[in-house]
């Protein structure tokens, strides 16, 4: 770990600031991730702008929906009743991530900006493009069992970590940010990027930008939805797949569907010709399965891990069950429904 | 006959339920471990690590860090101060046959991870940081890491490894036999790389203490290993070192032998002559050592209706290129199972790895892992019940050992009550037979075995006038309840309460015990103690003799009971007298002992002693999405004596939970391209978590044993072996899938 001045801000716009006049600072909230990163040497700041009092950290009603603001920490946000009652896919994918310790020091701005679990990008004595661009990347052909299937470059096959995001896509919220230019809002879907040639680059947040806000929209989907979060052991693991899944019927029928994957891609991963399909559809295992085909047709798997084309294909069509069925997966009980 | 240790012939502690006595200890943080000692000079050390696992460092610039403010001094194979040259001096007491690893030695790569400097500063985190600021050059050469890759250049070892048995001569004729069996089972089986990964990371402090004399805090399984290594290797005067460790957390093996950063502090603190710390990040963890991959393959010949008429069972272990790290793997078969024509092969490949270490149940793990799902295979091949089917071929003797008896062996008890316990005969044998919803119910059970051995030890007891005892030796108490044990076999053979002593362990001033490993802790210790405590008692009871008009006088040692704190006339207890009295009228301010204990050579050359289990396994494997859950697990445990019911069930469940990570995750995920770990660090190295463990029933059957005076067997290693067996057969029996290459990962199901 390099040494470091140390900052805070006490506002938005002090934040702001503070990061043009040392651009090469970097904002730290919960920390979870970024000083892990800085012990392992892969993220060397010259100046922590800590921005833990902003005051970010309220959720408010919003437009029909819920504002929360970007330092609420995980765990409010997972047991914050309005949360809990109208969206129940936040909660239980946050709740499905990390531990209570990681939950309770974890922002909501940090968990969207937090960066990939890929092995390499975190040991420095591997050649990784996330880490050091142009240098390489080690994962192609490498150990790359948890790596991505869709949205790869032969750049990076790197994932989103991510539990919390993958609801967020399936919800379509929506990104607050605040930065030198003023305040703008940004789709979720065009929050992520894919690595694409310039892999260093998670997300589409510009210098100086800070998250403010997630906004909910009105439809939280609190009936039929689910977070089905498959991984190598029952707890504490990210996820190899998992399905974010909301639906609206009608009848028995598929009025409204969205659902995102994690694990599987540099953000959270959704197909709208498989959603599209879907509409108008009855809510039937065939049904899920056809668009489940259509979403995992566009898989490019790595040399290890080809199974998560399949455990894909599988657990979409399981999500929707659920999802459709109204019986979201459990969190306490670790038996799939 | 029922041993006991009081001589009342009730033993008031020892074969019951008893906390640790460690326990308050370590939950309020007075316990200090290895990396927490400090000095008032205490500087810090920071281990860069190789890039590369094969070749050489070209060239190395440490001006960067040296220029750092905090930072004292960047030691490399360039600037080192110089030790011992021979490799003599550099073989621990548990050290395969080889050329240790020498730390900073030359510019020579062995291995990915390996030390290349250290960073030595006033604080850890500067330390650190000038760390990453040591730049090295390379000239890697192409590593080879997978025994697969490595398999044509298996070889015998030429030299064995103290203490391991290598395979017996084959007899019969195994490949005939298979040819001629009317049923043929072969198959490959394999294990992936596990590391230890205790708690605690490895870290040792060095305190100078001046004049050429340290003290020294390291993380070791027995502080007498650390001491002779270090004075072999820096050429110290025996008494110029004493080694301390008072507590581990954790240790599975990975401290058995001295490892780097023990090397790394001393050679600092020797060059700088102040007192010196390195702990090691958990990433470095994987640069130490670890439990080899072996290749094996398991051919079973047998008849209709099961029984056994050809076994041969073939291993080849990886090993580093500079030791030949040597476990029994093949042995285990010949062990459990009778069997006319055997053959039992273990070849070495040498990989450009550090050398493999003894990991909770060496070899056993994975040798018996191969031979009971083999079993199982069997057991489907035929249409018998795996139990019924281990039944038939039963061993009563060590075809391994020229077929002697065993000293105990109660392994059917084991089969009985663990099938009872778990509901075995409702098992519907059938593949996929059994579901629950969406989930696919599985039972599967296999059969574990584990050496019973026992090691020289001394230890020593000493009372004082306030009749308190303090016992001990110098091995470790891994946290498996080693302080425990040895408090209640204090008090019971002294008629003591245990809150009357204290155990002192892990230190160089106390009598010398071998390491903490094989399981024989418990008995080698635990015999040295009650010898010394006798001897205390003798000592005592002749100062009750002579008081003045004694209630003892004229009765003999062996009539006496040690009871409440008194002596007494056995069936007498008007006629006693008090320890503390006994002191007092002799004037005497304490009474001490010492005392060896070692293997009984006479049982020894007449039988072979092993502990067994029965492990049944439930598994629930969501049939689509593969995703297993080890719901139930009943270990049945045949070891001897029991001294503490709740830390040896402790002991077991740890085992077993252990098992269930081999099964279902553990995995260091080597790249062969660079000869590097990828998986190193404990987010993305899988050991079970809360949620992976339901219900593990633990009993203990009924056993008696004479190996040594106590009737004990040991119990660290037996709850892993045999664990991931049975759940592979469970996973089975849930789902027709067979898989012989752990960990089961869900894409091995789907």
């Amino acid at each position: 770990m390099n040494r470091f001045d140390y900052v805070r801000a006490g506002t938005v716009a002090e934040a702001i600031q503070a990061f043009q006049a040392d651009p090469k600072a970097r904002f730290i909230a919960g920390g979870t991730n970024l000083v892990d990163l800085m012990k392992y040497d892969v993220e060397r700041p010259e100046r922590l702008i800590d921005i833990t009092r902003l005051p970010l950290t309220a959720i408010d009603a919003h437009e029909g929906g819920l504002r929360v603001g970007a330092l609420v920490t995980n765990a409010a946000a997972a047991y914050d009743p309005r949360v809990r009652e109208r969206y129940p896919i936040l909660a239980n994918a946050i709740l499905a991530g990390a531990s209570a310790q990681l939950r309770n020091a974890a922002s909501t701005g940090g968990n969207l900006n937090q960066r990939t679990r890929c092995y390499y990008f975190y040991d420095t004595a591997t050649p990784c493009n996330k880490r050091e661009p142009g240098s390489g990347c080690s994962a192609v052909g490498g150990v790359n069992r948890i790596h991505a299937i869709f949205g790869t470059s032969e750049y990076c096959i790197a994932t989103h970590p991510s539990d919390m995001c993958v609801a967020l896509a399936a919800l379509e919220a929506t990104v607050q940010v605040s930065g030198p230019e003023g305040e703008r809002s940004i789709a979720f879907a065009d929050y992520h990027r894919l690595p694409g040639d310039d892999p260093a680059k998670d997300n589409t947040l510009q210098p100086g930008e800070i998250v403010v806000s997630v906004d909910l929209p009105e439809n939280g989907f609190a009936t039929n939805y689910t977070y089905l979060k498959l991984r190598d052991r029952l707890s504490y693991a990210f996820a190899l797949v998992s399905v974010a899944a909301v639906l609206d019927l009608d009848g028995d029928s598929v009025k409204t569907v969205r659902f995102a994957l994690g694990g599987v891609a540099h953000k959270p991963w959704r197909n709208r010709d498989a959603e599209a399909f879907l509409q108008g559809k009855p809510a039937t295992r065939e049904s899920f399965r056809a668009a489940a085909d259509l979403v995992v047709a566009e898989a490019v798997p790595q040399s290890e891990n080809g199974f998560k084309v399949e455990l894909a294909r599988r657990a979409i069509v399981r999500g929707l069950e659920q999802a459709a069925a109204g019986t979201p997966q459990s969190l306490s009980d670790k038996r799939i429904q | 006959m029922t041993q006991t240790f009081s001589s009342t012939g009730r033993d008031t502690y020892v074969g019951s339920a008893r906390s640790r006595v460690d326990g308050p200890a370590k939950v309020t943080g007075l316990a200090k471990y290895a990396g927490e000692f400090a000095a008032a000079d205490l500087a810090h050390g920071y281990v860069v690590s190789s890039a590369i696992a094969s070749g050489r460092i070209t060239s190395i610039d440490t001006s960067a860090a040296e220029a750092v403010p905090g930072v004292v001094k960047v030691i490399t194979h360039e600037n080192r101060e110089r030790t011992a040259w021979r490799d003599k001096n550099y073989q621990d007491a548990v050290a395969p046959p080889g050329s240790p690893f020498r730390a900073l030695y030359d510019n020579k790569i062995h291995f990915s991870g390996q030390p290349v400097a250290l960073v030595v500063a006033e604080d850890f985190e500067t330390a650190r940081y000038a760390a990453t600021l040591v730049s090295v050059s390379y000239k890697a050469e192409t590593p080879l890491t997978d025994p697969a890759q490595a398999r044509e250049f298996g070889y015998v070892p030429p030299v064995k490894r103290s203490g391991i048995k290598p395979p017996p001569k084959p007899w019969g004729d195994a490949e005939g036999a298979y040819e001629g069996s009317a049923i043929k089972l072969r198959q490959d089986y394999r294990l992936a790389i596990e590391h230890h990964n205790p708690m605690e990371p490895h870290a040792s402090t060095v305190v100078y203490e001046g004049d050429g004399k340290y003290t020294v805090y390291d993380k070791i399984q027995g502080v007498s290993n650390s001491h002779d290594y270090i004075t072999a290797v820096f050429g110290l005067k025996k008494d110029d070192v004493r080694v301390l460790n008072p507590y581990l957390g954790g240790g599975f093996g990975l401290g058995l032998r001295p490892q780097y950063q023990l090397f790394l502090a001393m050679l600092a603190a020797r060059d700088l002559e102040r007192s010196v710390r390195v702990v090691l990040t958990r990433d470095q963890m994987w640069s130490l050592s670890y439990r080899p991959d072996a290749l094996q393959t398991v051919s079973l010949g047998a008849d209709e209706d099961g029984t056994l008429r050809s076994l041969r069972h073939d291993a080849l272990g990886g090993t580093s290129r500079y030791e030949d790290y040597q476990e029994v793997v093949v042995n285990w078969s010949g062990v459990l199972y009778k069997c006319d024509n055997v053959a039992l092969t273990y070849k070495l490949a040498q990989l450009d790895t550090a050398t493999p270490s003894d990991m909770r149940a060496p070899g056993a793990t994975t040798g018996v892992f191969a031979i009971e799902i083999a079993m199982d295979e069997l057991a489907y091949e035929t249409g018998i019940d795996p139990v019924t089917l281990r039944l038939r071929n039963f061993s009563n003797t060590d075809a391994t050992a020229d077929g002697k008896p065993f000293g105990s062996k109660e392994l059917k008890s084991c089969f009985t009550q663990g099938a009872e316990r778990f509901g075995w005969d409702r098992r519907d044998p059938t593949p996929r037979s059994m579901r629950e919803g969406r989930e696919l119910v599985g039972w599967g059970m296999a059969t574990g075995v584990w050496e019973s051995m026992m090691m020289q030890s001394s230890a020593q007891a000493i009372l004082t006038a306030d009749g308190k005892l303090e016992v001990g030796n110098s091995t470790g108490d891994l946290g498996t309840g080693t302080y425990t044990i040895l408090t209640q076999i204090a008090a019971d053979t002294l008629g003591l309460t245990m809150e009357d002593v204290t155990t002192k362990l892990g230190d160089t001033r106390l009598p010398e015990a071998p390491v903490a490993g094989g399981s024989w802790t418990a008995a080698s210790s635990g015999t040295a103690v009650m010898k010394a405590c006798r001897n205390v008692g003798e000592q005592v009871f002749r100062m009750a003799r002579q008081m003045e008009n004694s209630p003892l006088a004229n009765v003999e040692f062996d009539r006496v009971a040690f009871t409440n704190g008194r002596m007494e006339v056995a069936g007498n207890s008007s006629r006693s007298v008090s320890l503390v009295e006994a002191l007092k009228a002799a004037g005497v301010e304490k009474v001490e002992a010492t005392e060896t204990a070692g293997p009984d050579k006479d049982f020894n050359d007449a039988y072979e002693a092993y502990t067994h289990s029965a492990v049944f396994v439930e598994v629930k494997v969501d049939e689509d999405l593969g995703q297993v859950r080890v719901t139930r697990v009943v270990s049945a445990i045949a070891a001897g004596k029991i001294l503490n019911l709740k830390t040896a069930r402790s002991q077991i469940l740890g085992g077993v939970v252990m098992g269930i990570g081999s099964a279902l995750e553990e995995e260091s995920m080597m790249d062969h391209r660079i000869g590097r770990f990828m998986n190193h660090n404990l987010g993305e190295y899988h050991v079970p978590v809360n949620a992976d463990v339901y219900d593990i029933d633990v009993i203990f059957v009924e056993e008696e044993d004479k190996a040594n005076a106590l009737g004990v067997k040991g119990l660290g290693e037996i709850g892993i072996v045999g664990t991931a067996a049975a759940i592979s057969n469970a996973v089975f029996h849930a789902t027709g899938k067979r898989v012989r290459n752990l960990p089961i990962t869900v894409d091995k199901l789907l």
